[in-house]
């Protein structure tokens, strides 16, 4: 009876150790204790009304950025507790392991858990929360083709976030494979807990709310674009966006259809890839980098949009050579798909099939030098201003260079057999996530902000964290190319300390502490400037002078992003618009989708029946099942699922924002020290515990 | 925004790149004197050539990585706000030369062919699988990965060892890899040339040479569980006459690797210490591959069941 009712389940998954119970309180206890503020500060219905179950993509992308600034930090401390152990390991054994801190086991959940956060939670939820928010209003679309499917697909990529994070709670080990759970190693025969198990659903159902996602930007972009938008005015991020989501309908359900495979290999004791009775290993390697390559330029290709719009309007000067840009962007959606083989060359697929996919990925450094050649033609003879999301670009040419240039040395099979599973290999493709996804991620969140907010980001301390993050890359990731170059594999939770490496591990280890500074930094930076907010506000919803429509409307838009849709006939329609006027046309009626919280409810009947398969619990993965078929049948039957703004509430509305704006005078002032926040700071802390009367008696 | 503290200049902060840069260089280049940097560390002319591949090809790479750079850092600096004067006139977009768009089409194109045509003989040539002297027949050494350990099997000498490898100066080896009961793992001497898995039910051939005397570190580059840190073995590099002295050393040990021994070794371990059998069954490395292929693994099926129990 126990065993029906919990499965697998025993007081013995409950956590027991130093870090599942350190965990399980700050990755499961803390958000709740966070939401349980807010609820109490704004009330339930604030939050759940107007945000958890908000179908609005601004709202959504607003959403996907806590999630995934918070996964940041999750993944971070990964990294630190990884670099930790390597630095330790050759002299030190504390907590009683027998190397370093942690047991090898230990170790290698650790960074299976930091490889999969970074990609699956931090990079795709920063680059779908800069799509959700952005790419409507480039194209000039009030909503989604299906609002209703993106918050389905939000929410379960929180599904995603919670099975990621779930181990800390109930069961205590996470996959101890490497971030692609490489057969056989994650079989039952050699992976015999639940860890692979919470690693299969962590993806699968965040992967399946990607394809949704996927399929929606499709939509959206093709179908409901400003009268006049070509394909050919279209803006390059939206372009970017659009190669990056054909990319995942193309790729992830083959991440989909491979997870059940190993599923039905763990649950049912199949034989895709096991060892035995037929199973074949090196299929699942083969299918897993089918998906996996073009996963890294399904994150990287909006990133390149990003900088391409970054270049444009800081250099005052349309994007050079537009159609080498958009034809270089697919170009690198085709050959990504054809490249995957390059992942593992190693495993003896013999000299032509090694030639032929070490050329093709060669043939990819084409269209991305194309794409770095246009930059440099948009910046010849333009009046280039420094500001943040152009530093970021900057900083972003030298890493993404390097990260470009070992990746082409890695494309030569033989020089791979050399450098593979090597950390030559790790700094390479951290060099380019890093520098390629992230500081795009950086630049597309200081550009855009304003429109986010209404008012800026603080440059001092945002330069101060770009510094910081620059100079913790290169203190982490050039001693690990060394490290690499000097025989050290990857994934090692100890090494003999005659090898001379210990040093560099060092070295790595204060530059992530450097990383992690920068990323205090941040987090600084946007309290800083929403203390300062009075100064740094933004009233035109154009504070860049910027040269797309996402700048046409107010920061931040109303729900409906722009009261009247112009005609489009350039691709800089808003450097038109400056020159010309706004076109103004007569109001209309707008039909505007209601907040549904059916994707809440189907997510959370998803994520039941993913966690009953973890743990065998066969009545609640049924149960949980039929509840997915109940809610998406009752979301069918609910018609009411539009309203309508007349065109006299738009116009009040708008005339009531535009009153507003003209009220937020920006008061003078520079932005805000690290120095006086940190005094602000002690002073609020201090008056927080009653040790300070407030001086200002107000 | 409008007023600004004073910034710190392009020139102090490019000097600034340039000395900590400089600093890193020097710190490293001091960091690595006396270690094995072992993919320079060329002892054997697989990994010679594989280290002379890279070079050209890095090289190849900052000839038109270097002017790039430059070309780019140097045109946001030429045309920064501070330097050009406000707009003339509000100019159309300017329509991109022909020339512009063939020349940064054609410039990569160019290089990534000059690229290619290195790759591909050299792919071939370096090929794990090919032979590197027709006219010498080569040393053959079965390898069976194991959790966590290295067993080779030398069928010619009918010796075996754990974790230990010796193979003769100047003659190619042919490495058989092949794993039992292990997950996926990677034969890597980075000393003497590159990688390959050895993978249940399965055969990989690797073929290297040592040109140079001396022990080398091998290990498993792929992960496969627990033990992976410690999968270590030596592979020296001797003189012709010392290492038939060692065959006929160990043939003197009296051990034995049968089917007991062997299934002793099977079982999980880590850090196992170097040993010798003077004595190994012929067929041996066979059955390792016939477990798997067999009714598509069944044998295995059945011995994976029984450990179970």
């Amino acid at each position: 009876m126990k065993e029906f009712l919990l499965g697998k389940l025993t007081d013995q998954s409950l956590p027991h150790e130093w870090f599942t119970i350190g965990g399980t309180i700050g990755f499961i206890l803390l958000p709740i204790a966070v939401l349980a503020i807010l609820v109490r500060i704004k009330g339930w219905k604030w939050l759940w009304g107007e945000w958890l179950t908000s179908v609005d993509p601004k709202r959504i992308g607003i959403m996907y950025f806590i999630v995934a600034g918070f996964m940041l930090v999750r993944g971070g401390l990964d990294a630190l507790m990884v670099w930790l152990q390597q630095a330790l390991a050759p002299s030190t054994a504390v907590l009683g392991a027998a190397h370093g801190y942690l047991s090898a086991d230990h170790f290698q959940q650790i960074f299976t858990a930091h490889g999969n956060i970074m990609v699956f939670f931090v990079a795709m939820g920063f680059v779908f929360g800069l799509i959700n928010y952005i790419v409507p209003l480039q194209i000039g679309a009030r909503d989604l083709a299906s609002p209703f499917l993106n918050t389905l697909g939000f929410w379960l990529y929180v599904g995603g976030v919670l099975m990621v994070n779930m181990f800390f709670g109930l069961g205590g080990e996470y996959a101890a494979t490497g971030w692609l759970a490489v057969a056989p190693l994650s079989d039952l025969q050699f992976s015999p807990g639940v860890g692979v198990d919470y690693w299969i659903w962590s993806l699968q159902i965040s992967g399946i709310g990607t394809t949704l996602a996927g399929i929606n930007f499709i939509m959206t972009i093709l179908k409901m674009r400003a009268p006049g938008m070509t394909l050919w005015k279209m803006p390059l991020f939206t372009w970017g966006s659009l190669c990056s989501m054909i990319m995942v309908v193309a790729v992830f359900p083959l991440l989909t259809a491979t997870l059940f495979l190993m599923f039905f290999d763990r649950y049912f004791g199949m034989h895709f890839f096991t060892t035995t009775l037929g199973g074949n290993a090196m299929m699942y390697t083969n299918l897993i980098w089918m998906w996996g390559h073009p996963e890294v330029y399904v994150l990287v290709l909006p990133a390149f949009g990003i900088f391409s719009e970054v270049v444009a309007t800081y250099s005052r000067k349309a994007i050079a050579s537009y159609g080498s840009q958009v034809i270089a962007m697919f170009g690198v959606t085709l050959f990504a798909l054809s490249v995957w083989l390059h992942h593992f060359f190693t495993m003896g697929a013999g000299a032509d099939v090694n030639a032929f996919f070490g050329v093709m990925t060669m043939v990819i450094a084409i269209p991305t030098s194309v794409l770095m050649f246009g930059w440099i033609a948009t910046m010849h003879k333009g009046r280039i201003k420094f500001t943040l999301p152009m530093m970021w670009f900057l900083g972003f040419v030298g890493i993404f260079a390097i990260g470009g240039m070992s990746g082409v040395v890695l494309a030569v099979p033989p020089a791979d057999f050399q450098l593979h599973n090597s950390l030559f290999l790790v700094a390479h493709f951290h060099s380019n996530v890093i520098g390629g996804v992230l500081f795009g991620i950086f630049a597309g969140i200081n550009y855009w902000f304003p429109k986010f907010a209404g008012f800026r980001l603080n440059e001092r301390i945002g330069r101060q964290a770009f510094w910081c993050w620059i100079v913790g890359f290169c203190l982490s990731f050039i001693p690990m190319y060394i490290l690499g170059i000097m025989g050290a594999t990857r994934r090692l939770d100890h090494y003999d300390p005659s090898t001379g490496w210990q040093p560099f591990y060092i070295m790595m280890f204060i530059g992530g502490l450097i990383i992690a500074v920068g990323v205090a930094l941040q987090i600084v930076q946007v309290i800083a400037s929403a203390i300062q907010k009075r100064q740094l506000v933004d009233t035109t919803g154009d504070p860049w002078d910027g040269r797309t429509l996402e700048w046409a409307t107010a920061s931040p838009p109303p729900s409906y992003n722009m009261a009247v849709i112009p005609n489009i006939t350039t691709r800089d329609p808003l450097v038109e618009f400056k020159k010309n006027g706004f076109p103004k046309q007569p109001y209309e009626d707008i039909h505007m989708p209601y907040n549904t919280a059916s994707g809440i409810y189907i997510a959370a009947c998803a994520f039941a029946t993913c966690f009953a398969l973890v743990w065998h619990i066969n009545w609640l993965a049924v149960a949980g099942l039929v509840g997915v078929v109940v809610c998406f049948i009752a979301r069918t039957f609910n018609d009411k699922t539009e309203y309508t703004v007349t065109a006299k509430e738009i116009e009040k509305l708008e005339y009531d924002r535009e009153e507003a704006d003209r009220a937020k005078k920006p008061e003078p002032g520079e932005d805000m020290s690290l120095w006086e926040f940190i005094k602000i700071a002690v002073a609020w802390a201090l008056g927080l515990i009653g040790l300070k009367r407030r001086a200002h008696g107000n | 925004m409008s007023k600004h503290r004073k910034q710190t200049s392009v020139r102090t902060i490019a000097w600034r790149i340039v000395l900590g840069l400089g600093g890193l260089t020097v710190v490293m280049v001091s960091l690595m004197r006396g270690n094995n940097i072992a993919l320079f560390n060329s002892r054997g002319m697989i990994a010679h050539e594989q280290r002379q591949l890279m070079i050209h090809i890095v090289v190849i790479l900052l000839v038109i990585a270097i002017p790039s750079l430059f070309l780019l850092y140097f045109t946001a600096w030429k045309y920064r706000e501070s330097n050009v004067k406000p707009p003339r006139s509000s100019k159309a977009p300017g329509k991109h030369s022909r020339m512009l768009v063939s020349t940064i089409w054609l410039i990569p194109s160019l290089f990534a062919l000059v690229l290619a045509l290195i790759m591909w003989p050299a792919a071939h040539t370096l090929d794990p699988k090919h032979t590197i002297d027709p006219g010498t027949q080569p040393l053959t050494i079965q390898v069976v990965s194991m959790r966590w350990k290295w067993v080779f099997i030398y069928p010619e000498q009918h010796i075996a060892t754990v974790n230990f490898v010796q193979i003769p100066e100047h003659t190619p080896v042919k490495f058989m890899l092949t794993a039992d009961e292990a997950p996926m793992s990677s034969f890597w001497i980075p000393n003497l040339g590159g990688q390959l898995y050895s993978m249940t039910g399965h055969q990989n051939q690797l073929n290297l040479v040592g040109d140079m005397q001396g022990d080398y570190t091998g290990s498993s580059a792929e992960i496969n569980g627990a033990g992976f840190a410690d999968m270590k073995f030596t592979a020296r590099v001797s003189p012709r006459d010392a290492f038939d002295f060692w065959v006929s050393d160990v043939k003197l040990s009296g051990n034995k690797l049968n089917e007991a021994e062997y299934q002793k070794l099977l079982k999980p371990s880590q850090n196992n210490p170097p040993t010798f059998y003077a004595a190994v069954d012929s067929d041996l490395y066979d059955k390792v591959l016939m477990k798997y292929m067999s009714s598509m693994g069944e044998d295995a099926y059945m011995t994976d069941m029984g450990n179970h129990e």
